[in-house]
């Protein structure tokens, strides 16, 4: 899109006029607040991005960004997104969805928007929980847990988001958490500039229905110890002291914590991140809590060419295979007689 | 053996003659030879006249094995020519299907006049050598009886040689083989004592012009690539494989030298969400479909009615409820085209009446998505997708031009700014400064697009979304009378694929001094203005459809004139005699 250097964007020229719906303590209000702040770092002239989101609580946030918007039906964004990416591949198109919009009720759009690599910036709010139809158990929900569909626990087994994404076939994975501000800039930092398409995962405490639902590894007092910010080529250590650590289990090729000084362990036995191993990403992803940390940050990043890109580069051969596209010349084109 | 129809159908195109086309194919690909539920049919009519239909009764059957003449045999007509393939008439193929004894010997084909060949063992002779395994050399069968054909009725082969060189480019082999097969097959006849048998068919007088020949799917998809040059803009098709609607998918795809860009979807629903995504985005979205991937599409054609942005829904109608007969023709999506969708959803609705028609509607239908912001459900079917008729090519001049205009002007806008004589909302694609909005399936505030729950705001919402396509009927030719007078006793209504059998239908009982007319509809919501009046100037309204009796409901409940239903349900066309006959007692009854 060509366009003459935007002026200098505040976060308050991503506000809209609207009213925020959220309820009074939602993890989505912060997410909005850091959303608006990042967009003004991007460079990209308002009227060149667009939200499109499906339904459910996190999928109002289009209503709330100053910029184009698409609040669309559930399950359903990434394929808005996709016919909006090849229409107009220029546009930067993010998309904002929920655990229960994006892998229940749309586990197959978001699924093909992933492993064909459209150039979406997905942000997947995970507040394991139904908000928006009052309070029944989500695909994230853990087992037994009950709600007001489930009094007697739910009984099947949950889904883990990034876990989904990198099975999926997503050139980008990553995962972040409402209130951690630093962190979660730091990660759409990365989504924002990844050519193709980025899945990230935020959890968000929903405070009426699922409240302090992430609490354990979030609260200040243990979350040094709870959680992992991985970064590409750094050991993955963690802890306040920094002295636990990741590590291969070499005879279960699995991974196992480990602290340095403990054993003989050192820092060259922790495993050093590499974002472009998607096995080390989905260890990353799956590792069972609390026996392990929760692993935040950029888990898999690989550029890949992306699905509107080769859409357009099969449009520039044809045309200059067969030059522009004549109208009369098609018509003519079969087998024709003339009476 | 529908590459052997489609050969000889190409060949009568390229000499001259008017023609119908009804392959009758089973849904399974490679369905087991010999079987019933296996047989793959082809029926063309052909003549130095117009044709309307493939015809009721052909004059001539060839069938390839027993089962081929169980299915086919009751529609040959008495006296009728019978060539059968001996070589296939073995016990095995018998049982398969269903004959006690050989029809062969026990005198049951007596009124035809049977001339049976082996063609299996004539064919194994004419590509002996050619190095082709037993099993591919039988393959040739179709190619040998096609040359058969061709000398019965006089045609040239050069046609059929020149596809045969094209199509087995990459194995030489089997295009000679298929070419000794053709040739051998045509000297067959000129060496045995068929000679009486040969039909002379001269050209049709036609109007004068290029021809070519073609099917409904390749002419809805060259309307499409039309409507890119009509109306100045980009295509999208988002589409999910389905039958009968899948050639326009892969017509679309083969031109993208053309701006039309296909994403073959992972299922109906993501098909059209894109297709609408692309229309937010400044392309017009298409999108393409049968009946049950109409069903799966409907929530997301209400949030294109409530958000107001073009999008073309193509459906290639099949037999149905659910899976159905997916190769068999039906009509029985009109009322799912209408009205299914929940609560207030209304969209232009039109159908296409010939499979030339198709290029003309497939344009119509993009001309009023993007000047009415609205979807339109474009119904074709089966029968329409896959029979081909000669097709005179329009100059592109007399086509309807109808450049789109986005909003670029930032003052004044919101996204729900109408044009005050079409209710069109304005158009406002991201990347267009000034005019950042959010638009949603949430009900919004008439006068700024603002979400609203205002109660007297919806029924307005509501009201003006109606009256805009109401209004469109302003905008369509009147309807017209195809045959016959505008007044009088009887008016057959049609829409859709019914109009070659209708016509022939009226037009024979005209000859017979009958007072009928026939009117057929392109246009099904809005209906034409004209329309009621219409109607009301004949004594007795008659609806034949391929349903159990839908555009009937409609035109009885918009109109109150007591319409009378005349219903087929069998995955198969009118025939044009049984048309007749029911016109003839609804006239006496």
């Amino acid at each position: 899109m060509s366009q003459s250097v935007p002026p200098q964007l505040t976060k308050k020229d991503f506000e809209t006029d609207q009213d925020v719906r959220w309820c009074p303590g939602c993890g989505d209000y912060s997410i909005l607040a850091n959303v608006q702040k990042l967009m003004p770092e991007l460079g990209i002239a308002r009227e060149n991005i667009v939200w499109v989101s499906g339904i459910g609580c996190s999928s109002r946030f289009p209503y709330y960004m100053n910029t184009y918007g698409f609040h669309t039906i559930h399950g359903r964004a990434p394929a808005f997104a996709t016919g909006i990416k090849v229409a107009n591949p220029d546009l930067s198109v993010w998309l904002a969805t929920g655990d229960g919009d994006g892998l229940s009720i749309g586990g197959n759009q978001l699924m093909h928007c992933l492993r064909r690599n459209v150039d979406v910036k997905i942000l997947l709010f995970n507040n394991r929980i139904y908000g928006l139809t009052k309070g029944q158990y989500s695909p994230t929900s853990e087992i037994g847990k009950v709600t007001k569909s489930t009094p007697f626990g739910s009984a099947d087994y949950p889904i883990d988001p990034c876990g989904f994404a990198l099975g999926a076939g997503a050139s980008f994975v990553s995962r972040t958490v409402d209130v951690q501000a630093k962190e979660f800039l730091a990660v759409l930092r990365r989504a924002a500039v990844h050519k193709g398409g980025t899945f990230t995962e935020i959890y968000q405490n929903c405070n009426v229905f699922n409240d302090d639902a992430f609490v354990s590894f979030t609260d200040k007092s243990t979350k040094e110890d709870r959680q992992i910010f991985v970064e590409h080529g750094k050991p993955l250590l963690f802890g306040a002291d920094r002295k636990k650590g990741l590590r291969v289990d070499p005879r279960t090729l699995a991974l196992e914590v480990v602290t340095i000084g403990e054993n003989g362990v050192t820092e060259q036995d922790v495993l050093v991140h590499d974002e472009k191993n998607a096995t080390i990403a989905t260890m990353l992803a799956r590792m069972p809590f609390p026996r392990f940390p929760v692993a935040m940050g950029v888990l898999y990043a690989e550029e890949r060419p992306s699905y509107e890109r080769t859409v357009t580069a099969q449009h520039e051969r044809a045309k200059e295979r067969f030059g522009k596209g004549s109208l009369e010349k098609l018509l003519h084109s079969g087998e024709t007689w003339t009476v | 053996m529908q590459v052997t129809g489609s050969q000889f159908t190409a060949t009568a195109a390229i000499v001259g003659n008017d023609l119908s086309t009804f392959p009758d194919f089973p849904a399974e690909i490679r369905a087991p030879a010999g079987t019933l539920y296996g047989v793959s049919g082809f029926q063309i009519n052909f003549s130095s006249h117009d044709v309307f239909t493939p015809g009721d009764a052909p004059d001539v059957l060839v069938a390839m094995n027993p089962a081929a003449l169980k299915t086919n045999l009751k529609d040959l007509r008495a006296g009728g020519l019978l060539i059968i393939n001996t070589g296939a008439f073995n016990g095995q193929n018998l049982k398969k299907a269903g004959y006690e004894a050989s029809p062969l010997e026990d005198g049951s084909l007596s009124s035809y006049r049977l001339l049976p060949i082996d063609v299996t063992k004539n064919t194994l002779a004419a590509v002996e050598g050619s190095g082709l395994s037993t099993k591919e050399a039988g393959r040739c069968k179709n190619f040998w009886t096609l040359g058969l054909m061709y000398w019965i009725y006089g045609r040239p082969l050069e046609p059929t040689l020149r596809w045969i060189d094209d199509k087995f480019k990459k194995r030489p082999d089997i295009a000679k083989a298929n070419v000794q097969a053709l040739k051998a097959g045509h000297a067959y006849g000129e060496t045995i004592e068929l000679a009486h048998e040969r039909y002379e068919v001269p050209p049709a007088p036609v109007q004068k012009g290029e021809y070519c020949n073609i099917s409904g799917n390749t002419a809805t998809a060259w309307g499409f690539i039309a409507a890119t040059e009509l109306g100045d803009i980009d295509l999208v098709l988002g589409s999910y494989p389905i039958t009968p609607a899948s050639d326009v998918l892969h017509e679309l795809s083969r031109h993208k030298q053309f701006p039309i860009t296909t994403v073959q979807a992972e299922d109906e629903i993501a098909a059209v969400c894109a297709a609408i995504g692309a229309s937010y985005a400044g392309s017009l979205g298409i999108t393409s479909t049968s009946g049950p991937g109409l069903a799966l599409k409907m929530e997301a054609i209400g949030l294109a009615v409530s958000v107001e942005l073009p999008l073309v829904v193509l459906d290639v109608q099949r037999a149905g409820p659910s899976t159905g007969m997916p190769t068999k023709t039906e009509q029985a999506d009109l009322l799912q085209a209408v009205y299914g969708r929940n609560s207030e959803a209304p969209v232009c609705v039109l159908a296409a009446s010939t499979p030339g028609d198709c290029f003309y509607m497939a344009i119509e239908a993009c001309r009023i998505a993007v000047k009415y912001m609205t979807p339109v459900i474009l119904l074709t079917d089966g029968y329409l997708a896959n029979g081909a008729e000669p097709w005179k090519i329009p100059s592109i001049d007399s086509l309807p031009r109808f450049p789109v205009k986005f909003r670029t002007e930032p003052d004044g806008f919101h996204p729900f700014f109408r044009d005050p004589t079409t209710l069109a909302r304005n158009w406002a694609v991201p990347g267009t400064p000034g005019l950042t909005h959010r638009i949603g399936g949430i009900e919004k505030h008439h006068d700024s697009g603002h979400i609203s729950y205002d109660p007297k705001n919806h029924e307005k919402m509501c009201r003006t979304r109606a009256a805009k396509i109401a209004g469109i009927a302003s905008d369509i030719p009147e309807q017209k009378i195809a045959v016959g007078e505008d007044h009088g006793k009887l008016l057959v209504l049609g829409w859709g694929s019914t109009y070659g059998a209708i016509h022939e239908a009226v037009h024979r009982c005209r000859s017979r001094g009958l007072d009928v007319s026939h009117a057929h509809l392109n246009y099904i919501n809005p209906m034409p203005k004209n329309l009621g009046d219409l109607l009301r100037r004949f004594d007795r309204v008659l609806v034949p459809e391929l349903n159990l009796g839908q555009l009937v409901q409609l035109i009885r409940s918009q109109y109150l004139v007591p319409a009378q239903s005349l219903p087929k349900i069998q995955g198969q066309p009118f025939r044009i005699d049984e048309l007749e006959e029911k016109i003839r007692q609804a006239m006496e009854s």
